[in-house]
């Protein structure tokens, strides 16, 4: 279980954080993704590893897992959602914006005019 | 228990959803409600820097539940004056948004503007670490909004950069968090720097690695090198008033720096040794040279405010790294000034553009402006402050942090350094300035075979409003300036509160709050409805699992 769950979190974030360093716009949004299930499932063994155990308190259960990090979780789930909605978004807008969808600097030439 | 501390918070809340809900269509209501909201912020936060200004510390339990398992939100004389700082800065920024009509741009302006000083003001205020990621994330998400205000291919692309950067960065913040609950399990601060001080020497690897990640999560939003790329670009394709509100933003990481790493991983602590003197001042440092060096390299003028912006942020985190109270007063009162020049800096940027011929912001030669004079003193007097020279509050600042790294050992490096990039500087702005409004005479007198060409945006007279805007904040460096001592004395207690944090956490944990009975006569009725039943309850259910921790 433990090396199930760490390997998975490994490659999950390995295999982000080579997206991420891709060029154009929708790897590197595929990699943030990648990046945001690694950190749910780290954040969801931040509480120790409990199989079918109840995450909720009362004196019936014999054991507990640790709820709050479950709490976490579906934050986190909740805001890299709609973070990644806008990552989308500003880069449809970008791509369509300039038929472009580099995601890296070009060199500052100085002579780029009005911008706004 | 007083509301007023999470009144800051829930007021430009409420305030945006307002504007976007019911004055979406009507751009001067959007103006009324926003400028006016703002404004009772100013005096919320007034009254919270005067309930603290003696040393007490306020706490707002929500929803009345006890600390280490409630959300807290904190007000000490930290916090109180960045949300007043905040506050200040959001006012001026508004006024020049109406004058120069950016706020019609663009759609739904306001309300994201009050959703980013919804999440830079609890950012400042909350007591728990979980939250400072929401609130984050709260700023994040209205940033990304306002940085592509009005849209352009330009802004649009920048906007992908700074996006995807900041999503990292909040990935790594939650991976820094997920191991510092694992480590401890809690995420409280106050019951955090109890916990990690107790913490057995041989097991405080884990502590180490998440206090890393965390100051690395900072130095994102700090801007500090070599985590600044995304700082340059963003900053100089921003609208100008966003980009002169995003001044404070990487304040919000100087302030995260400073809160944690006095609170929680104070210096003295055995698993965060070395981080200080041996990475962050000598990355400060760095980023100080990079910034100014960028000064002086840029070639268009948005561009070389950002890059003071990055110089700054060097500045004032040297200043934090000497890790005395002095070196953290000194950094404060820079943070104040340095948040203030910037933010008229770049107004003053975006003043030039809209003057000047096809709004270029390179050095070349145009003819000069309208109203030239004004606008050319008002920048003399920002440069002034933003690089340092006296008069002006950018001296001040200096002369306390040079004083203050004169008990490190690394004195002769930070003062040269500094004062050496200080010389940068101002050949950076001087060239800047003269190129910009005195070799505009000399294309002039090139102009004199032919009519000049008639340009109507450069001879408009200048607009009063964001001469207002930009004036209010250069008098405010100025009363900075005059009332420099008393504001010395006050951050110098500031300080020496942080690095005194027993009443912080001692009032965090020790108020008494709404807490949880497992043995009520509500859990009995909640247990008939429950299907899988044990018999054998443990013997003492309320140990929460987090002991475990360990």
């Amino acid at each position: 279980m433990e090396l199930l769950l760490a390997s998975a979190v490994g490659v999950l974030t390995a295999a982000g954080v080579y997206l991420v360093l891709r060029q154009r716009t929708f790897p590197v949004i595929v990699g943030t993704a990648f990046l945001s299930y690694a950190v749910n499932v780290f954040l969801f063994a931040s509480g120790r590893l409990a199989v079918q155990q109840p995450p909720v308190l009362n004196d019936a259960a014999a054991a507990y897992t640790d709820p709050l990090p479950q709490a976490l979780v579906l934050t986190a789930i909740v805001i890299s959602f709609g973070m990644t909605a806008v990552v989308v978004m500003v880069a449809l807008g970008a791509y369509l914006s300039s038929e472009d969808d580099h995601i890296d600097d070009r060199p500052e030439t100085g002579d780029e005019g009005a911008q706004s | 228990m007083s509301h007023w501390i999470i009144l800051p918070i829930v007021l430009p809340a409420m305030m945006a959803a307002f504007i976007v809900l019911v004055v979406r269509h009507h751009v001067v209501l959007q103006r009324v409600f926003s400028l006016a909201g703002t404004v009772a912020l100013l005096a919320i936060a007034a009254g919270l820097v005067i309930a603290t200004w003696d040393g007490s510390i306020i706490l707002y339990q929500l929803g009345n539940w006890a600390a280490p398992f409630g959300i807290v939100l904190v007000a000490d004389r930290l916090s109180t004056l960045f949300v007043f700082l905040t506050s200040l800065l959001a006012i001026f920024v508004q006024l020049y948004a109406i004058g120069s009509k950016w706020d019609t741009r663009g759609r739904h302006f306001y309300a994201l503007f009050q959703f980013q000083l919804m999440g830079i003001i609890g950012a400042f205020l909350t007591g728990d670490a979980f939250n400072l990621f929401v609130f984050f994330e709260v700023l994040l998400i209205a940033s990304y909004g306002l940085m592509i205000h009005s849209g352009g291919p330009e802004r649009f692309r920048v906007g992908v950069q700074y996006v995807v950067f900041n999503l990292l960065g909040s990935t790594l913040f939650l991976f820094a968090l997920g191991t510092i609950y694992a480590e401890t399990g809690t995420l409280n601060m106050a019951d955090l720097a109890q916990r990690i001080a107790a913490a057995p020497a041989e097991h405080t690897s884990g502590i180490r690695a998440a206090s890393v990640m965390l100051l690395m999560v900072f130095a994102v939003k700090a801007a500090i090198l070599p985590l600044h790329f995304w700082l340059p670009s963003a900053y100089a394709c921003a609208p100008a008033p966003v980009a002169a509100l995003f001044a404070i933003m990487t304040k919000v990481g100087a302030y995260a720096i400073i809160r944690f790493y006095t609170l929680i991983f104070p210096p003295d602590l055995e698993a965060t040794q070395g981080l200080f003197d041996t990475w962050l001042l000598p990355a400060a440092l760095l980023t100080l040279i990079l910034g100014m060096l960028g000064v002086l390299g840029a070639r268009r003028l948005d561009r070389l405010v950002a890059f003071a912006v990055i110089g700054s942020m060097g500045m004032l985190m040297a200043a934090v790294s000497v890790f005395t109270p002095q070196g953290i007063a000194a950094a404060l009162f820079y943070a104040i000034h340095s948040t203030l020049a910037t933010a008229a800096l770049f107004l003053l940027v975006d003043v030039v553009r809209d003057r000047r011929e096809r709004n270029l912001l390179t050095f070349d030669l145009a003819p000069p402006i309208a109203g030239g004079a004004l606008v050319a003193g008002m920048f003399f007097a920002a440069a002034i402050a933003m690089a340092g020279l006296p008069p002006l509050s950018g001296f001040i600042g200096k002369l306390l942090i040079l004083d203050a790294a004169m008990a490190d050992a690394r004195m002769a490096w930070v003062w040269a350094i500094i004062l050496g990039m200080s010389l940068i500087a101002v050949i950076g702005f001087a060239r800047a300035g003269s190129t910009i409004f005195w070799r505009a005479h000399a294309s002039e007198a090139a102009y004199d075979e032919g009519p000049p060409p008639e340009d109507e945006a450069a001879l408009a007279p200048l607009p009063a409003l964001p001469m207002v805007a930009i004036g209010g904040i250069l008098a405010t460096l100025v009363a900075i300036t005059v009332f420099a001592g008393p504001l010395q004395r006050h951050l110098a207690a500031t300080a020496d509160q942080l690095f005194a944090p027993e009443p912080y956490i001692s009032t965090v944990l020790g108020t008494p709050g709404k807490e949880i009975t497992y043995k009520g006569h509500a859990d009995e009725d909640h247990d008939k409805d429950s299907t899988a039943r044990d018999s054998h309850g443990p013997e003492n259910p309320e140990t929460p699992l987090e002991e475990e921790a360990h």
